[in-house]
């Protein structure tokens, strides 16, 4: 099916409300397209030196789902939507707070010391 | 009103489309170890824009939902984040990739909740937009509900307190298979077919209840050895699981960062399978264990020992040295002796680098993260294809807690259950120290000739104890 039929398919009074929006799903799936492209060109370019650092980093992104949890907490929601909202946080919250902690200590072992000082000490 | 809050939407959109660079060009500095720090940073600004915009733009959140939520996960956190050792990053990536997936399911769970609240007796399955949001809300509990239960039993497994194969019906492919369509079914059921909040809210809800066990059935099976791509895939499926989550709400931000992840994931699983020259479905479905079990090694002959007296001269006379470390190393908190006798080495006159197999230790990576701490300059570490070519140059190698990484028989056994597996040929180096406390198999299970080989000697004992004698009789010759 092509867009044009999809955007004719929606209701009328859809189509009233957003004259010229395509549906989420397909605006969703353009993103998504594009970005799963975007990913592997960039995780591609990570050494394997950086591959714990790289999927603690990635924890700590993952998290981003507290964006998501910060809508459904919102006030005059009802009770499971806030419980939902609250166990959301905290574990979100974990894998930023956890994850973004945790790897900078690995880089900080990686970058404390210059490529090779060994090379540099008297061979005495 | 603020000039911000007048921005309304736009505005929001605009802090996310911010949000979403400073990933991107975290995971792009992320190329290099020198600027790896910088993009942690980067990527962690980015994070504290995304939560910053979301609550001064649009923020009016629960107060005690917000704080307490966010102050329970801070601590933990960093608890996690300054309590966890190196040895350990495989489990704590393995706790951290369920809290995602966790995450992302309750906040569709809740968005569900009040979703149908806001809009009473609204048929979610009526036209497009409502079977896309029912589906894009089965997807996330799908997957955020598999991460989960997958991600704590591989915790548990990682940390030893769990070494089943089955737990009673569940871990068997039929099983699996049965409750992978049942979701299916249900995810579609929820989208096209249900009607009314209500109904669509407990198909939703069976979806969980079937994927929890799900998670569980298809890790269960998984072995130590096949660890690394368990763990890396389930880091797949919590990004995943936000990309769907995203699709929920309506949230390019959230299907970005997700994807991100997710692709990060795949990639990682995909090097795993490819070093041990196996596919996906392979490690997920075929149960290693058992085909390695019917190959059990029939004893060794000939294998030759050394004491840390008699290898210490050897290790002198050497002019170029290769250590391979293993997960044992990081069983043994062998890796500051590592670098002792590397030192040590080094002040003698002798080069000494590592060959990092991909597959060595429990997750991607982890040899590196170890040597870093124990400060072993990172470029001293070499890739397999950097340094395979360069064995048979090489006086004296040492293997410290590997074994099937280093396992000749992937290339001269085609009956092997690991042929094919690309191996660091270390016996191609005149001698070769072989630090293991017994003859036992690996985690695949199976026979090592290696330890037969002529150049090899076994230097039986625990790895930090004989680096130790080792250092010891080097410092005194």
């Amino acid at each position: 099916m092509s867009l044009a039929l999809l955007v004719q398919a929606l209701p009328a009074d859809q189509a009233a409300d957003a004259p010229h929006t395509l549906s989420f799903l397909l605006v969703g799936a353009w993103v998504l397209l594009l970005a799963i492209f975007m990913g592997v060109e960039l995780i591609s370019k990570v050494p394997p030196t950086l591959h714990t650092p790289l999927m603690s980093g990635s924890n700590a992104i993952s998290g981003i789902t507290i964006v998501g949890a910060l809508y459904c907490a919102g006030t005059g929601y009802p009770l499971l939507g806030q419980v939902m909202g609250f166990c959301a946080i905290a574990m979100a919250m974990i894998n930023v707070v956890g994850g973004f902690l945790v790897t900078d200590r690995m880089l900080r072992m990686f970058g404390t010391k210059k490529p090779a000082p060994k090379t540099r000490e008297p061979g005495s | 009103m603020t000039p911000l809050a007048l921005l309304g939407s736009t505005g929001v959109e605009l802090v996310y489309m911010g949000s979403a660079l400073l990933f991107i060009l975290g995971l792009k500095l992320l190329s290099r170890v020198k600027t790896a720090r910088t993009a942690n940073r980067w990527a962690a600004l980015g994070m504290a824009l995304a939560i910053g915009g979301t609550l001064f733009l649009v923020g009016r959140v629960e107060a005690w939902v917000l704080l307490g939520g966010a102050a329970l996960g801070s601590v933990v956190g960093v608890l996690l984040a300054l309590r966890t050792p190196m040895t350990s990053m495989p489990e704590m990536v393995g706790f951290l990739n369920g809290m995602g997936g966790a995450a992302s399911a309750c906040v569709a769970l809740g968005d569900l909740a009040n979703f149908s609240q806001d809009r009473p007796g609204l048929t979610l399955a009526s036209g497009p937009t409502g079977a896309e949001y029912a589906l894009a809300v089965g997807l996330s509990l799908l997957i955020g509900a598999v991460t989960f239960s997958g991600s704590l039993l591989a915790y548990f497994k990682l940390s030893g307190r769990l070494q089943r194969t089955r737990l009673g019906p569940i871990g068997s492919q039929a099983l699996n298979a049965v409750l992978g369509l049942a979701c299916l079914g249900l995810v579609a059921w929820a989208g096209f077919v249900a009607e009314g909040g209500d109904t669509i809210l407990s198909g939703h809800l069976a979806i969980v209840a079937l994927a929890l066990l799900l998670g569980l059935g298809l890790v269960v099976p998984i072995g130590g050895a096949d660890m690394p791509v368990v763990i890396s895939l389930l880091n797949s499926y919590s990004g995943m699981a936000a990309s769907a989550t995203g699709f929920v709400l309506q949230n390019n931000l959230l299907i970005v960062a997700g994807t991100l992840v997710g692709a990060s994931g795949i990639i990682l699983t995909k090097i795993m399978c490819k070093a041990m020259n196996r596919s996906l479905a392979n490690v997920l479905f075929a149960n290693f264990a058992e085909q390695a079990a019917s190959q059990k090694d029939t004893g060794y002959t000939g294998v030759k020992s050394a004491s840390p007296e008699e290898a210490a001269p050897v290790l002198a006379a050497a002019s170029s040295v290769i250590i391979c470390p293993g997960y044992g190393m990081a069983v043994a908190q062998a890796q500051h002796k590592v670098r002792e006798l590397a030192q040590l080495l080094e002040k003698k006159g002798i080069g000494v680098r590592y060959a990092i197999h991909p597959v060595a230790g429990r997750m991607p990576g982890h040899m590196n993260v170890l040597l870093a701490e124990a400060d072993v300059p990172y470029d001293r570490l070499f890739d397999l294809d950097q340094i395979n070519g360069d064995f048979q140059n090489t006086d004296v190698v040492i293997v410290i807690g590997a074994n099937d990484v280093c396992n000749p028989a992937a290339i001269e056994d085609p009956k092997s259950p690991i042929a094919g597996m690309p191996v660091l040929s270390v016996w191609e180096a005149r001698t070769v120290f072989v630090i293991k406390r017994s003859l036992a198999s690996g985690y695949a299970g199976i026979k090592n000739p290696l330890f037969e080989r002529e150049n090899t000697l076994m230097c039986f004992g625990d790895a930090k104890a004989y680096l130790e004698q080792l250092v010891a009789e080097l410092k005194s010759t």
